[in-house]
C-alpha cells in the first residue's frame, strides 16, 4: 500500500493528515510542502507579525515531534511537478511518489503587479517570508501605500496605522469589497479606514509603480502620484494548479470536485483554497479561500478516505473574519443576494448586522463586533423560514 | 467526553456558538459560556466540528 499523499502543507493539508490518523487510518501518510517550513497559520501574517505582537515561532501549528508521534512524514521544500492518475504517481522536485489516495491542497499564490519585480519595497503578503520582509521595511517608518482594498489590504493598512504610519489604500473599483459583501456593506467596512486614519482612494486603477531600484510612488490612472516608501499589493490570488496541467483533471476554477470533494479519478481529492466543489446546501459550485473552509473540507476528505463505502458530502456554510482597527468583521454564508438589510442592532453601539436574502432564504449574514448576534444566525442559513426568523432575531432591542 | 476551553487562547470568535448553539453561548460582553460541559456521546461529531473550526484552537475534548 502506498497510502495517502497530501500535496500542500498548510492548514488544509495539516488538518487532513491529523484527521486521517484520528479516524484510525493506518496506511502511510505523507505531507508534501513546497515552503521550507512546517505548517503555519497565515491569518497573523497581516496583523500580529507585522506589528510585532506575534512572533514567527507563534505561527507554527505543530512541532516536528508531533508529526513523528502521529506517524506522518512531512517533506518540506518539495514541489509537486505533475500528477499521473493512471499510474497513481506524483512527480516532485524530489522524485516520484506512488499513492492510493492523493489530496490536493496546494492552495493559492498572491497575485503580483506586473513590472514591479525589480523594485525593492514592493511586497505581496502570503508567506511568512513576505510578512517578515514587510515588518522589516515598516520598522523604517515608511510612507505606506496598499494596492487593493480587500480584507488582506485592509488588515495590512490597519496594522501599519497601529504603528502610527502614514497609510493610503488605492482601489480600482468605485466601492471597496463590493464583490465580497455588496456595495452598501462594503461602504460600511470602508468607514473603518476613515476612523482608523487611513486614506482610502477608490475608482482609479494603478497606472505605474514608480522608482528606479527602490519604490518611490504609485501613479493612478487619473495621473495622481502618491509618494510611497513601501507598497503592499493585495489584489487577490491565483490557484496553484500549474502542476496539474497535464493531469486530465478539470482545473477551470481551481480543482473542480463533486460534493464529496472528489476530483474525479479514483482516490483523487482536493481541499482548501485550491478546491472548487459542488455545495449541495447552496446548489452551486463554489471555491472558497477561507480558513474555516479548509478545516471543514479536511475533515470531510479524511472521512471519505477512511470510509470508502460511505461518502459524506460537504454542505459547508462559508465563514470568514477580518480584524481591523480593533474591530472584528465576521461573515457567514454567501453575499450573492436579492436583497441586503442592514440593522444596527444596538443602535448607539456601532455594531451593525447585515442580512443577505436569497429568494425566501437567508443566504448570508455579516456583523461588526457582534458575534453574539451573528453566530446563532448560522442555523437559519438556507433553511426553510430562515429569512423571517433571521429578521426577527436581529431586530433592535427596544 | 468533556469540553475543555483554553481560556488564554479564546478570543470569543463564536464559531463554536454557530456550530453548536445548544452547547456554547456568548454573553453580552462577548465572553464564551459552555452550557453543557459534559455532553453525551451522540454530540461527539458536533463537538469535534466546533473543536476543528475554532480559529485559535482553544477547544479540546477530554475523554478522561
Amino acid at each position: 500500500m502506498s497510502g495517502t499523499v497530501i500535496v500542500g502543507a498548510s492548514l488544509a493539508g495539516l488538518r487532513t493528515a491529523e484527521a486521517l490518523r484520528k479516524n484510525g487510518y493506518e496506511e502511510r501518510v505523507t505531507l508534501l510542502g513546497m515552503e521550507d517550513h512546517l505548517p503555519y497559520d497565515r491569518p497573523p501574517l497581516s496583523k500580529g507579525i507585522l506589528t510585532g505582537t506575534v512572533s514567527e515561532s507563534d505561527t507554527f501549528f505543530r512541532t516536528a515531534d508531533h508529526f513523528t508521534e502521529l506517524g506522518v512524514e512531512v517533506k518540506t521544500g518539495v514541489r509537486a511537478t505533475a500528477l499521473d492518475t493512471t499510474d497513481r504517481a506524483i512527480h516532485t522536485s524530489d522524485g516520484t511518489l506512488q499513492y492510493d489516495n492523493v489530496v490536493i491542497a496546494t492552495g493559492a499564490a498572491a497575485r503580483t503587479l506586473p513590472g514591479t519585480d525589480s523594485l525593492s519595497g514592493v511586497h505581496v503578503i502570503r508567506t511568512l517570508e513576505d510578512a517578515t520582509a514587510i515588518r522589516s521595511d515598516l520598522s523604517n517608518r515608511p510612507r505606506v501605500v496598499v494596492i487593493g482594498a480587500g480584507f488582506i489590504g485592509a488588515e495590512v493598512a490597519s496594522s501599519a496605522r497601529e504603528m502610527d504610519l502614514d497609510v493610503t489604500i488605492v482601489e480600482a473599483l468605485p466601492n471597496p469589497l463590493a464583490r465580497a459583501v455588496g456595495t452598501e456593506v462594503g461602504r460600511l467596512c470602508a468607514d473603518l479606514h476613515a476612523e482608523g486614519g487611513t486614506t482610502l482612494l477608490c475608482g482609479n486603477g494603478v497606472a505605474e509603480v514608480t522608482g528606479n531600484s527602490t519604490v518611490e510612488g504609485v501613479t493612478l490612472t487619473n495621473g495622481v502620484t502618491i509618494p510611497a516608501d513601501v507598497v503592499i499589493v493585495g489584489i487577490g490570488v491565483t490557484v496553484n494548479t500549474g502542476w496539474l496541467e497535464d493531469s486530465g483533471l478539470d482545473i477551470s476554477n481551481g480543482v473542480v470536485c463533486d460534493e464529496y470533494m472528489s476530483a474525479g479519478p479514483t482516490g483523487v481529492f482536493a481541499v482548501g483554497d485550491v478546491a472548487a466543489w459542488h455545495n449541495p446546501l447552496f446548489g452551486v459550485t463554489m471555491r472558497v479561500e477561507h480558513w474555516t473552509n479548509a478545516v471543514e473540507q479536511a475533515l470531510i476528505v479524511a472521512y471519505n478516505i477512511t470510509n470508502p463505502t460511505e461518502q459524506r458530502p460537504y454542505a459547508g456554510i462559508p465563514y470568514f473574519w477580518s480584524d481591523q482597527y480593533g474591530r472584528r468583521i465576521q461573515f457567514l454564508g454567501r453575499s450573492d443576494a436579492d436583497e441586503v438589510v442592514i440593522v444596527d442592532r444596538t443602535r448607539e453601539s456601532r455594531k451593525p448586522v447585515a442580512l443577505y436574502r436569497k429568494d425566501d432564504a437567508l443566504g448570508g449574514a455579516l456583523a461588526i463586533d457582534d458575534p453574539m448576534t451573528l453566530m446563532p444566525l448560522r442555523a437559519h442559513i438556507m433553511k426553510e423560514g430562515g429569512w423571517e426568523a433571521a429578521l426577527a432575531a436581529v431586530q433592535p432591542d427596544s | 467526553m468533556r469540553i475543555v476551553i483554553d481560556w488564554d487562547r479564546c478570543i470569543g470568535a463564536g464559531m463554536c456558538v454557530g456550530i453548536a448553539p445548544h452547547l456554547f453561548q456568548l454573553d453580552e460582553k462577548g465572553k464564551l459560556n459552555v452550557l453543557i460541559e459534559e455532553p453525551g456521546e451522540d454530540q461527539r461529531a458536533t463537538v469535534e466540528a466546533a473543536e476543528a473550526c475554532c480559529p485559535v484552537e482553544a477547544i479540546s475534548i477530554s475523554n478522561g
